[in-house]
C-alpha cells in the first residue's frame, strides 16, 4: 500500500514536472511549478523529513512563484520572439538524449550506493543532549553546522541587495510595485483580516516550537512573509521602501546578532560560533527569533523586488 | 527500502528533466523555473541519502536534511535576484528598441 502511493507520488512529481518543462506557455508553467512543489512538500513527508516539506511549500513553492508571477506580469506579453529560431528537431532529440543520459547515469549511481550508508547520524545523537535542542535539525543548524546558518542569513540579504541593485541610487527611495494592481477585491481583505492573526500566531509558534519538533526559523520566517505579503495585496499596510532605516536595521539585526555570538565564542566558549556552557538555550532563542525578523523581512523584500515607479498607493 | 529508491529515481528524472529546460527554453523565467527543478531533484537526492542514512535513533540522518533546508532557502534567493535581473534585461532591450521616441523621459 505505502509502496503503491510512493510509486503514484514519485509519478505525479515527474508528471507536473514534465509538465512545467514541456509547455511554452509560460503561466501554464508556473501553475505546474505550484503543483509541482506541493507534490514535493507530499514526497519530503514521505522521506520523513517534515522539516524540509515545511520549507519546501513555503519557500521552494510558494514564495517562488509568487516571484515569477511578478515577473511575467511586468514584462511584455511576446518574449523577444524576433530573436533567434525556436530549436530544430534534430536539437530537441539530441538534448533529450543527453539528458536522459544524465538521469540514467545517476540512477545508476544511487541504485549502486554502498550498503551499510554512511552516516553522521550517531554523532548528532551523541551530541545533542550538549544543545538543549529536541530536534536534530535545529540541532544541526544551530549548532554543529551553524557556520552554514550564518553564510544562509548573509547571502539572503546580499540577493536582496543584488535586488535592490537593479535600479540607479537615485530611484532607491521608490515604493516597489504594488502586489495586485487596483483596489483590492472585498474577498482578499476580508482574507487578511481574518487569516493574519492566526498565521502570525502559527508564524511565531513555528520558531518557538522548532528547537523540539520540526519547525524552526525557515519556516515560521516563511509564513511571517506570506502574511506580510497578504495584507500588502489587501492594501492594509504598505510596503517600505528600500531607504527606509527601520527596515534596514530590522534586516541587519539578525546576521549581526549571530555573527556578534560568533565571535563571542572565541572568548566565551574558545571556538567561533561556541555556545557558552549552561546558557546554550537562551542564546540559541534570542538568534533564532533575531533571524526570523530579518528572514522574513528579506523574503518580503525579496518577493516585492526592486523599487518601482513612484506611485506610492 | 525499495520505496525510498523510488524517491531516489524520481530526483534523477527530475535532474535531466530540470537540464533539459535549462538548455531548451527560450524564455529566461521559464529557464529559472526549469533550474528550480533541477534543483529540487538534487535536494531529493541528498533526502534519499539522509533517509538511507538513518541511525541513532533518527528515522533521516539529520545533518543532510539540515543543508536541504538551507539550500531550499538559498534557491529561493538566487531565483528572486535572477528574476529581478530578467525584468531589468527586458525592460533594458524595450527602452533600447523604442529609445527614439522617450530618450529624454529618464533622467
Amino acid at each position: 500500500m505505502n509502496v503503491a502511493f510512493d510509486a503514484i507520488l514519485c509519478v505525479l512529481v515527474v508528471l507536473a514536472a514534465i509538465r512545467v518543462v514541456a509547455t511554452t506557455d509560460l503561466r501554464a508553467a508556473v501553475s505546474s511549478f505550484l503543483a509541482y512543489g506541493m507534490l514535493l512538500a507530499l514526497v519530503w513527508v514521505r522521506l520523513e523529513s517534515v522539516d524540509i516539506a515545511l520549507t519546501e511549500v513555503a519557500v521552494g513553492s510558494g514564495l517562488t512563484t509568487i516571484v515569477i508571477l511578478r515577473a511575467i506580469s511586468r514584462m511584455p506579453l511576446a518574449p523577444s520572439s524576433s530573436t533567434g529560431s525556436s530549436p530544430t528537431r534534430s536539437a530537441q532529440v539530441a538534448v533529450g538524449v543527453m539528458c536522459a543520459m544524465v538521469t540514467l547515469g545517476l540512477s545508476g549511481v544511487l541504485l549502486t550506493l554502498p550498503d551499510p550508508a554512511p552516516s553522521i547520524a550517531p554523532y548528532v545523537a551523541q551530541n545533542m543532549p550538549a544543545t538543549a535542542l529536541g530536534n536534530p535539525i535545529a540541532g544541526v543548524l544551530m549548532v554543529f553546522r551553524a557556520m552554514d546558518t550564518v553564510l544562509e542569513t548573509v547571502v539572503v540579504l546580499l540577493a536582496l541587495i543584488g535586488v535592490w541593485a537593479m535600479v540607479p541610487q537615485h530611484r532607491l527611495a521608490e515604493v516597489p510595485g504594488p502586489l495586485a494592481p487596483g483596489r483590492a477585491p472585498e474577498p482578499v481583505v476580508f482574507l487578511a483580516r481574518a487569516l493574519v492573526p492566526f498565521g502570525l500566531l502559527f508564524g511565531a509558534y513555528q520558531v518557538w516550537a522548532g528547537a523540539d519538533v520540526p519547525g524552526g526559523k525557515f519556516q515560521g520566517a516563511a509564513v511571517l512573509a506570506s502574511m506580510g505579503l497578504l495584507l500588502m495585496m489587501a492594501g492594509v499596510i504598505t510596503a517600505p521602501a528600500a531607504t527606509n532605516v527601520r527596515l534596514r536595521a530590522l534586516l541587519l539585526v539578525g546576521p549581526i546578532l549571530f555573527l556578534a555570538v560568533g565571535v563571542a565564542g572565541w572568548s566565551l566558549a574558545g571556538a567561533f560560533l561556541g555556545y557558552p556552557a549552561g546558557l546554550e538555550k537562551p542564546v540559541i532563542i534570542a538568534v533564532e527569533i533575531a533571524s526570523t525578523i530579518s528572514i522574513a523581512l528579506a523574503l518580503v523584500m525579496l518577493v516585492l523586488g526592486p523599487p518601482a515607479g513612484s506611485a506610492s498607493s | 527500502m525499495i520505496g525510498w529508491t523510488i524517491f531516489a529515481l524520481a530526483g534523477a528524472g527530475l535532474v535531466g528533466l530540470g537540464l533539459y529546460g535549462v538548455i531548451m527554453r527560450e524564455n529566461a523565467l521559464h529557464r529559472i523555473l526549469a533550474f528550480n527543478i533541477l534543483g529540487g531533484g538534487i535536494f531529493l537526492v541528498f533526502g534519499f541519502a539522509a533517509r538511507r542514512g538513518a541511525g541513532a535513533g533518527f528515522t533521516a540522518d539529520p545533518v543532510p536534511q539540515a543543508l536541504v533546508i538551507t539550500g531550499v532557502v538559498v534557491a529561493f534567493s538566487a531565483t528572486a535576484l535572477a528574476t529581478a535581473i530578467v525584468v531589468r534585461l527586458t525592460a533594458a532591450q524595450a527602452e533600447e528598441r523604442d529609445d527614439a521616441p522617450h530618450a529624454k523621459d529618464d533622467g
